[in-house]
């Protein structure tokens, strides 16, 4: 069975985001870059898969600019046998991922779909549940465990609540969540050998993929500074500042 | 066993002299097999300079490093210094009355951090093999005590040294030569310096602490290639000087360096750096604009007197790691590189002849270099300014560097650790209240750093002694630890009815100031799990 992890290029989750000062979008210039650690999750996962014997091939799969092959890279480094760069440099929406993704697992003939539930940039939680629609296959979100047996996936799902348990049938889709496992350390040796792993590069076009950009970035706004609170001598004075400042009496 | 790899060359930190030894061995012979280690979770991470670069080592490393996309685009356009009369007034010192190395004709306002980046890319693309996340955590020794090479830190261990799900043991680097580039105070550089004692027969290193903050500023108030420096106002005990640099894209680069051989133990570097922008020649530039980024890093400026011997069996010494920063210019970036491509002349030579010796190797291509000629001219510059204070140290230096090169050599065999007076002989410093828009606490300003360390592993900020802390240090100094560490990694609290000493490693900016004054030497930095510490942007 071959796997396809989803692999996104986002800022470093250490990294204290800023806005540009026109606040047309978030400042990346010279910020570092890291691999979505939801991606990391679901990455690792099926890794072991592999490592169990369950799957015989791990492609990571990134859909981005040129620079994302880093994070292809060290997706090799952590143990996926090959990379495919889907390269755009517009901004890729949810459902542009979704599709090249349905494409990829059509033409790949892949057995299990291993994304992260969410990037932690845009935060939007849809390419699983997305390419599921597409391809009329079910899905398993928020996973925080996997067990694979036979032709069928068992995925316990976090919900608000509790755990769901659900059994899918192959090929699915499965979403990983925080508590699914915890990702490895790269090892030296393996990053050499990453850099001589197979690392092809697509496009939408070529994957037969029509694009069309449904969403326009308007404005980013930083949260407004919470003002700090003051002590009052007497209620007296609380009054007054109620009613004069605050005007909420 | 720990697991091993092989290398011709293996090199200690992707700074401006590790990557420039890496690119120049490539240069020099493709075939030789190179890796660079770097704990910083990327290539820049942890590079914190002022900086106005001096390009004659890059001229020589990459000739067509402009068509190469080299990021130096801010040309200096105006130089300015000034002395500080105090919260208010200030002077200009004429132009003809600057010490000549202190002139910026011709130089570049650059990030050195994005120069590392582009260093990188370029090694890279060379064939080096540049490992970011690893740090060099333990040196190896051969049977005969030359250097093998170095072992790169456990991953996944524990606060209290078990192994976690995610252990991974560290790796062994063996390599022929290994190039011990980690910047000023390095930890494993100290060891060698101690274990070779390169240092014999020379002045004791001395240090300073710059703290700088990038600043978007508003465009009215930008002027790119902008340099400004200056001494004086608001340290009084200590000697030092400030700068500000305006760059590209409406940044402008702040900061205060403060030598370590400060003797009042209730002065904090934050602080004074802090009520110094508030100054109005700095202020006109920052009122109204936003703070990018924060960090601070020690720096070795005892210059040629304190430079220690660079070669030991089978390593060498490069960069800050050794010392080889020029005081006189406020400039290490140019000088770094330099080093370490003499170093890897020399590596290249040794390699293909296993003949020729080592040291003198080196010491012959050192000597015959521009690097040698510009650390001995001005080696009188950092002991002046320490013997005869800033202003009459200045007029010295105006003479020795602009008139006659004079025939002697300053000496200063000062301890900077040693320097503290009791905490009841010095006066104590009332440091204004941060504003909030140009002066701001530790924690917010850390918080800009990015820095970040897994939580649950062993401290880095070993104590050699724990109960000196809260005894001679807090009794006699007040621990100063409180207020040297820019990063608020130290605190006394009160616990059971008695001060006990809080260390927040987690915070650590890497600085390596805690390691050079405290005066009790009793703390030793050693690295952190991997891509711990800051994530400077554009630093």
């Amino acid at each position: 069975m071959k796997v396809l992890v989803g692999v996104k290029r986002v800022i470093d989750y250490n990294v204290k985001v800023r806005v540009k000062s026109d606040n047309t979008d978030v400042d990346l210039a010279n910020t570092k870059m890291a691999m979505n650690p939801f991606c990391e999750i679901a990455l690792e996962e099926a890794v072991r898969l592999k490592e169990a014997g369950v799957a015989t091939e791990v492609i990571a799969v990134s859909v981005g600019t040129s620079a994302s092959q880093e994070q292809l890279r060290a997706a090799m480094a952590l143990g996926a046998d090959r990379a495919i760069l889907v390269e755009t440099d517009e901004v890729a929406e949810p459902l542009h991922v979704a599709k090249a993704f349905a494409k990829l697992m059509e033409q790949e003939d892949i057995g299990l779909v291993m994304l992260g539930k969410q990037s932690i940039d845009s935060d939007n939680n849809q390419v699983g549940q997305m390419l599921a629609a597409l391809t009329g296959r079910p899905q398993g979100t928020f996973a925080s465990k996997v067990v694979v047996e036979g032709e069928q996936v068992t995925v316990t799902r976090e919900i608000d609540g509790g755990l769901r348990t659900v059994r899918l049938a192959l090929p699915a889709i499965v979403t990983a969540d925080l508590r699914l496992n915890e990702p490895r350390f790269a090892k030296l040796p393996d990053i050499m050998k990453a850099k001589r792993k197979p690392l092809a590069t697509t496009n939408f076009a070529d994957l037969g993929v029509t694009v069309k950009q449904s969403m326009r970035l308007d404005r980013v706004d930083v949260p407004s500074v919470r003002s700090g609170g003051v002590k009052v001598e007497s209620v007296d004075e609380l009054i007054s500042k109620l009613k004069d400042e605050a005007k909420v009496i | 066993m720990r697991e091993s790899m092989e290398f011709d060359v293996v090199i200690v930190g992707a700074g401006p002299s590790g990557l420039s030894t890496a690119i120049r061995l490539k240069q020099l012979n493709a075939d030789l097999n190179v890796c660079v280690l770097e704990k910083g979770s990327e290539v820049g991470a942890h590079i914190l300079s002022g900086a106005v670069f001096e390009p004659r080592a890059l001229n020589e490393l990459f000739p067509d490093w402009q068509e190469l996309g080299a990021p130096l685009t801010t040309p200096v356009t105006k130089d300015e210094v000034y002395l500080l009369k105090g919260e208010q007034g200030e002077r200009e010192i004429p132009h003809a009355l600057v010490p000549k190395p202190m002139v910026n004709d011709g130089n570049y306002i650059i990030s050195v951090g994005n120069l590392c980046r582009w260093l990188a890319e370029q090694a890279e693309g060379l064939g080096v093999e540049v490992f970011p996340g690893f740090a060099a955590a333990e040196i190896l020794f051969h049977e005969d005590g030359s250097v093998k090479g170095v072992a790169t830190g456990d991953m996944g261990v524990s606060a209290s040294g078990e192994q976690l799900a995610t252990y991974m043991e560290g790796m062994e680097l063996h390599a022929r030569y290994t190039v011990f580039s980690e910047g000023c105070r390095g930890h494993l550089g100290k060891q060698l310096i101690e274990r070779f004692n390169l240092d014999q027969g020379k002045d004791p290193q001395h240090y300073a602490i710059g703290i700088k903050e990038l600043w978007q500023i508003p465009a009215d108030k930008h002027q790119p290639g902008l340099v400004i420096h200056g001494s004086g106002w608001p340290l009084e005990d200590a000697s030092g000087g400030f700068f500000l640099y305006h760059g590209d894209n409406q940044q402008v680069m702040v900061g205060l360096i403060v030598d370590l051989n400060y003797k009042n133990p209730w002065m904090s570097p934050y602080e004074e750096f802090q009520r110094l922008k508030h100054h109005p020649l700095l202020a006109q530039y920052l009122t109204g604009g936003e703070r990018v980024s924060y960090g601070a890093r020690a720096i070795a400026k005892g210059g040629w007197n304190a430079l220690p011997s660079m070669t030991m069996p089978g390593a060498l010494l490069v960069g800050c790691d050794a010392g080889t920063l020029n005081v006189a210019k406020i400039k290490g970036t140019h000088t770094a590189m330099k080093s370490g491509m003499i170093g890897a002349e020399a590596l290249a030579q040794v390699l293909a002849d296993e003949s020729k010796a080592w040291d003198s190797t080196f010491a012959q291509l050192f000597d015959a270099s521009w690097l040698k000629e510009e650390l001995y001219q001005t080696r009188n510059f950092a002991p002046a300014m320490h013997k005869f204070g800033t202003l009459l140290g200045g007029a010295f230096n105006f003479v020795d560097q602009n008139l006659f090169k004079l025939p002697f050599t300053l000496h200063d065999t000062s301890l900077d650790h040693a320097q503290l007076l009791p905490a009841d002989q010095a006066p104590k410093i009332d440091y204004p209240k941060p504003d909030g828009k140009l002066s701001f606490d530790r924690l917010s300003s850390v918080y800009l750093s990015n820095t970040n360390h897994e939580e649950d592993q062993p401290c880095h900020l070993v104590l050699k002694d724990s109960t000196i802390p809260t005894g001679e240090n807090l009794t006699r100094f007040a621990e100063p630890a409180q207020r040297y560490c820019p990063a608020g990694v130290y605190e006394i609290i009160e616990q059971d009815g008695g001060p006990k000493l809080q260390i927040n490693a987690q915070n650590c900016l890497h600085c390596k100031t805690c390691d050079i004054k405290d005066p009790a030497q009793n703390i030793t930095w050693v690295t952190p799990e991997g891509t711990g510490g800051p994530n400077y942007p554009n630093m």
